[in-house]
């Protein structure tokens, strides 16, 4: 069994989402090396972008605070940021992995003081907010980004505002030379970890996302919802800023069809449901939603959740897959179209904006990756055929938060066993 | 009850998926349904008719056939493909539609009448004759289906165009003695015949 003995005994967590660092903290505190690489400014993925979780409605900030302490207390994870894979060579137990750094244009002297983007003037779209707002080019991505440092975007680089924002940091921290680098590692075990993005609506025709401005998705609702969201936590309707008190949500937008997502991507029933206590937060009884369905799958222990929506007066549910989508032009209010199979009543109803429960693609599909990976139908990573690679979280199958950190410290252990197989312990 | 209508009956007892199944064209795809209703709200007769297609899915699973086979509702269809397109199971529910729509008129169930049925009929029996469809007899015979005092008035009516597809050399008057031919008339009504046949066999019509 040559073929199966580690020779290196670092596991590589791919994504620094919440199944990333469950899986890289996990694999840590069993005292293993492990490198945590994320393609973005900060850790926290998609997770940090919501405003509650269900089904207790708390705050994802809590668990992020308490994972990213994990992180800063633990020498055994190293965490790069802005680093993406490019290849992966070799086999279990023993892989060359390439990764491609791309500059932040910021160094570690950097305090996140602020004053880079005081001195910048140009904005770019809000990445943290799903695009709806914008930021300085000179940001830190949100206020609970690890590591706590800024980023200069590669837009203002060579202009004179990235002159000025270098001028105005007081620690040096400004380093407008940086380049892309290209980095070689070995490690003897690789968790996937790449997660989910949200199934891009303007597919879906019928329902005219990239036409009317009131029919958002369900990411973009959360940071509607959240206080560092773009209208300070107000439930505002994008196209005129008029208080959103009577909400339309379409479920399986993208899910369950054969002409978009063939899965089920199962967090967009409880999403909805609890979105639906976002309206009842912000206006009280005079909040209205409206929950278009196919059938609910509020599974498990969640079925007292949905029977709380259930019993709430200022929710109602409609069994129907909405046909389309119009616009009344005079008010801007989206009109819903469709047939109520409860009865087969045709409906045409108006809202003051509608939400699409937007399906989970795994964040890779069209991503070039390893010949050894094993995708599924929906391109949900199973892992490799050479036992040493694995796919956890989001980036394995349709999961929620919970769900996907059990995914990871399942994926976290399978990758302990693979570098368990080392050397001496074959040796000995 | 026509000798088909009972046999059907008899063969397939009360599971009338079944039979949907082995003698529907596209029937197969019936259980595939999951009762969205999309088609309902996609379909541009929608208002028109009594039973959407998922309803009528759900009434030949519910064993529902005389209501099913009597209905008027899959005549309606227009064979827009909306319902096709937007389907999250991809059912062919256009093709389903017609399937009923032919499973019933061969069982002699379908609504006497029905305007659709009508002209459907009206275009076979044309077509079948000479393996040609002539547009002259088929409009006429089209005009003059409720009477002759209606079809006077259908032809006053469309005269206009008639006039005008004459002088663009699109119809020919002369069509309505006897009017063009496929070189091998007897041939394409016998393949026909055979078709006809081997498909009855099939779905026990004979």
């Amino acid at each position: 069994m040559t073929a199966s003995i580690a020779t290196n005994q670092t596991i590589l967590v791919v994504g620094g989402g919440i199944s990333g660092m469950t899986a890289a903290l996990e694999a840590a505190e069993c005292g293993k090396q492990v490198l945590l690489v994320e393609k973005t400014p900060t850790l926290g993925g998609r997770t940090a972008q919501l405003y509650r979780y269900f089904p207790k409605m708390c705050h994802p900030t809590c668990g992020m605070e308490i994972n990213l302490k994990r992180i800063k207390g633990n020498p055994n994870v190293r965490v790069m940021t802005m680093t993406q894979v490019v290849a992966v060579a070799g086999s279990r137990g023993d892989y060359s992995v390439t990764l491609k750094v791309a500059p932040r244009y910021v160094n570690e002297n950097c305090t996140a003081c602020g004053k880079c983007g005081e001195a910048v003037k140009s904005e770019i779209p809000d990445a943290y907010n799903y695009g709806l707002g914008k930021v300085k080019a000179a940001y830190l991505p949100h206020t609970m980004a690890y590591p706590q440092r800024y980023v200069i975007d590669a837009s203002i680089v060579g202009t004179p505002e990235g002159e000025a924002a270098k001028a105005a940091c007081p620690v040096n921290a400004v380093d407008l030379g940086m380049q892309e680098e290209a980095v070689e590692i070995k490690v003897g075990a690789v968790v996937w970890a790449t997660g989910w993005r949200p199934f891009d609506a303007n597919k879906i025709q019928p329902y005219g996302y990239d036409r009317f401005a009131n029919v958002i998705t369900s990411v973009e609702f959360e940071r509607l919802a959240d206080p560092h969201g773009p209208t300070g936590g107000k439930l505002l309707r994008p196209s005129d800023g008029k208080e959103a008190k009577n909400v339309a949500f379409i479920q399986c937008a993208g899910s369950r069809d054969e002409n978009y997502l063939r899965h089920c991507s199962r967090i967009c029933c409880m999403a909805s449901l609890k979105q639906t206590q976002y309206v009842r937060e912000a206006w009280g009884d005079e909040g209205k939603s409206t929950v278009y369905y196919i059938d609910i799958r509020a599974i498990d222990r969640f079925e007292d959740f949905y029977a709380n929506v259930w019993k709430d007066p200022t929710v109602s549910f409609v069994k129907s897959k909405v046909a389309r989508i119009a616009e009344n032009e005079a008010n801007g209010n989206p009109v819903l179209h469709g047939v109520n199979t409860e009865g087969y009543h045709r409906y045409a109803t108006e809202h003051d904006l509608v939400v699409l429960a937007v399906g989970m693609e795994p964040e890779v599909t069209g991503v070039k990756l390893p010949a050894d990976i094993v995708m599924d139908s929906s391109n949900f990573i199973e892992g490799s055929k050479d036992g040493g690679m694995f796919g956890a979280g989001a980036a394995s199958s349709p999961l929620d938060v919970n769900r996907a950190v059990q995914s990871a410290t399942a994926a976290s252990l399978k990758a302990i066993q693979v570098i368990h197989k080392n050397a001496s312990t074959e040796a000995a | 009850m026509s000798n088909a209508n009972q046999q059907a009956v008899a063969k397939y007892k009360n599971n009338f998926l079944k039979e949907v199944e082995a003698n529907v064209e596209e029937g197969h795809w019936v259980k595939m349904c999951m009762q969205c209703g999309v088609c309902a709200g996609s379909c541009p007769l929608g208002p028109h008719w009594e039973h959407s297609p998922q309803k009528i899915f759900m009434m030949i699973r519910a064993g529902k056939r005389e209501e099913v086979l009597g209905s008027d509702s899959m005549w309606m269809c227009t064979s827009c493909y909306n319902c096709i397109v937007r389907c999250p199971r991809k059912l062919p529910i256009t093709h389903i539609m017609h399937g009923l729509a032919n499973y019933s008129h061969r069982l002699g169930l379908a609504p006497k009448g029905q305007p659709t049925r009508e002209i459907a009929k009206l275009f076979w029996d044309n077509l079948v004759k000479t393996g040609r469809v002539n547009e002259l007899k088929f409009s006429l015979a089209m005009y003059f289906k409720d009477g002759f005092g209606q079809g006077v008035k259908n032809a006053m009516a469309m005269q206009g165009i008639g006039l005008g597809l004459m002088k663009a050399g699109r119809l020919n008057p002369m069509e309505i003695f006897g009017g063009h031919v496929c070189k091998d008339k007897s041939g394409v009504q016998k393949m026909i015949a055979k078709a006809r046949e081997i498909e009855d066999r099939r779905k026990s019509l004979a």
